[in-house]
């Protein structure tokens, strides 16, 4: 049993390339002067075009849980995880895991994104805690 | 036909047994529902001419309105089936309400079936928990889904002071309303001490913070208001309908404490000419205790907030100030997935027809019922009355 493995599309390719590269990309929309995750063809704002940026990978942590049940056999082993949605300080939100202790983890704590590899073709961005 | 007020009414319901029912699949659970609300309508199959239902996950059919319609040997004029997660019951509804009033049918059946406890294959049930959430964004991170509406009961605790001790007085409210019904799965008195003394699950929730995993189905038979006195039992009608649609992914969510049961609920009194206050039983949507804080808040039956303090006064439980749940609900009655809020409406139906036994509210004459599908996404509220 393999976890959920994202598996890339040709618009959303520059957001795993990133991972991929230890940059975390998002879009930028240069006339409404807005970053948007996930990816769109268009900006959900003026529906004008987008560009992809790099993302400075740091946050704040909005909401959060820790799994004590896996969704899966294949993320068993990593019980208890957190599981966060956390604000980029560009704007757009996102879900990843926070890789702290589970004490540790609040609403409001400053989070910095890393890359963890899961093989040659997939790299996921997860969070660390700052202080 | 500038509104829906007033113009069609419930004239049969019936409810299968539910819980583990190995010895029915999916469809011939849809099927017992079917015949049980054509016999509590007093009617004949031929009678129907419009016909819409949600597929099952345990058994998936193309097209199942039309798989439906085939196995009964009916022939509809209007036939269709749809999919909005929790809230399909009621957008079903208020669609089958439309298509009478703008003259596609004259009567419709709503079944709805699902056999999520004995029915699925091991490879259908991990499909089923892993495919919730963006596929790219969300599922990589490995959240069974009560783990999605944990960064929401979060959110709330942090934004409002909710207590894990306030959302579990919603599960214990909804139990104690399932003792007194012989049908629902779950009939053992329990206390908040129990809720937060089971198993954790994904923090806040604990496992009785989740509803039950259920085999079951039930149905309703809606006809235009002009023909409904000539049924066998009081007709329940269709006085408010509104949906509200905010988001498919929770990430996305313009809020995670307000909801779009804000615009469901506003557009479903408008149309009634009611509010809050005037509701006498209600009937939410309960797939996790938070859940029902925030649908008391949205539809307005208490400031934003204080969902937690209302819950804790008892004013949900029978006798309350809002009965609701009063079958059990989704947390103790039965949750067969997307059928699941279709009980909440055959019960409000039982209620507003004085016929609900140990659990009848007295001199029920109005009633709500709302259900959410995906993670708080897609809202549709009724309300429904005893008069036109
Ligand atoms: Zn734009």
């Amino acid at each position: 049993m393999l976890k959920n493995l994202p598996v890339p599309t040709p618009l959303t390719a520059p957001y795993w390339e990133g991972c991929r590269a230890g940059e975390l990309r998002i879009q930028y929309c240069q006339v409404c002067e807005r970053h948007q995750f996930y990816p769109r063809s268009v900006c959900a704002e003026c529906l004008g075009s987008v560009d992809w940026v790099a993302a400075s990978g740091k946050g704040e942590v909005v909401s959060y849980t820790v799994v004590r049940l896996a969704v899966s056999e294949a993320y068993a082993e990593e019980v208890p995880y957190v599981v966060a949605l956390i604000r980029l300080a560009e704007g757009p939100q996102l879900m990843s895991q926070v890789d702290c202790e589970i004490e540790q983890i609040a609403t409001g704590r400053s989070v910095e994104v890393y890359f963890d590899v899961w093989s040659d073709e997939v790299t996921i961005p997860k969070f660390r805690l700052v202080s | 036909m500038s509104t829906l007020r007033g113009a069609v009414a419930i004239v049969g319901a019936a409810d299968t047994v539910v819980g583990k029912v190995p010895q029915m699949g999916p469809t011939e659970l849809w099927i017992d529902a079917a015949l049980g609300a054509l016999a509590d309508a007093g009617i004949d199959k031929n009678e129907i001419d419009g016909l819409v239902t949600c597929d099952s996950m345990a058994e998936p059919y193309m097209y199942h309105a039309e798989a439906m319609a085939e196995y009964l040997q009916i022939f509809p004029d209007y036939c269709m089936g749809i999919g909005a997660g929790g809230g399909t019951a009621f957008a079903i509804l208020h669609h089958a309400a439309s298509a009478i009033a703008t003259g596609m049918c004259k009567t419709v059946l709503i079944s709805m079936a699902d056999s999520l406890r004995t029915g699925l294959t091991r490879a259908q049930a991990q499909v089923m928990q892993s495919s919730t959430g963006h596929k790219q964004f969300e599922q990589p991170y490995g959240l069974p889904v009560p783990a999605y509406y944990a960064l929401i009961a979060r959110a709330h605790m942090d934004a409002y002071g909710t207590t894990a001790e306030q959302m579990a007085a919603v599960a214990v409210s909804c139990r104690a309303h399932a003792t007194l019904n012989p049908a629902a799965q779950m009939r053992d008195p329990i206390t908040v001490a129990d809720v937060l003394e089971s198993r954790p699950i994904a923090d806040p929730l604990n496992l009785l913070d989740c509803s039950l995993v259920s085999d079951g189905g039930a149905a309703i038979v809606l006809t235009a208001a002009e023909r409904a006195d000539d049924f066998p039992h009081p007709p329940v009608y269709l006085l408010g309908a509104g949906e509200g649609h905010g988001h498919e992914h929770i990430s996305q969510a313009r809020s995670l404490t307000t909801s779009a049961a804000v615009e469901s609920g506003r557009a479903a009194f408008a149309m009634a000419g009611l509010g809050p206050a005037d509701i006498d039983v209600a009937g939410l949507y309960d797939c996790f205790t938070p859940v029902v804080l925030i649908e008391l808040e949205d539809l307005g039956f208490c400031a934003k907030g204080e969902g937690g303090a209302f819950v804790e006064g008892g004013n949900i439980t029978l006798g309350g100030a809002l009965p609701v749940n009063t079958h059990g609900g989704l947390l103790s009655h039965c949750h067969p997935g997307n059928p699941g809020s279709m009980f909440h409406l055959t019960e409000v139906v039982s209620q507003l027809r004085g016929a609900a036994g140990a659990r009848q509210v007295p001199d029920a004459r109005f009633g709500l019922v709302h259900a959410q599908g995906g993670i708080m996404s897609s809202h549709c509220t009724l309300v429904l009355g005893t008069e036109r």
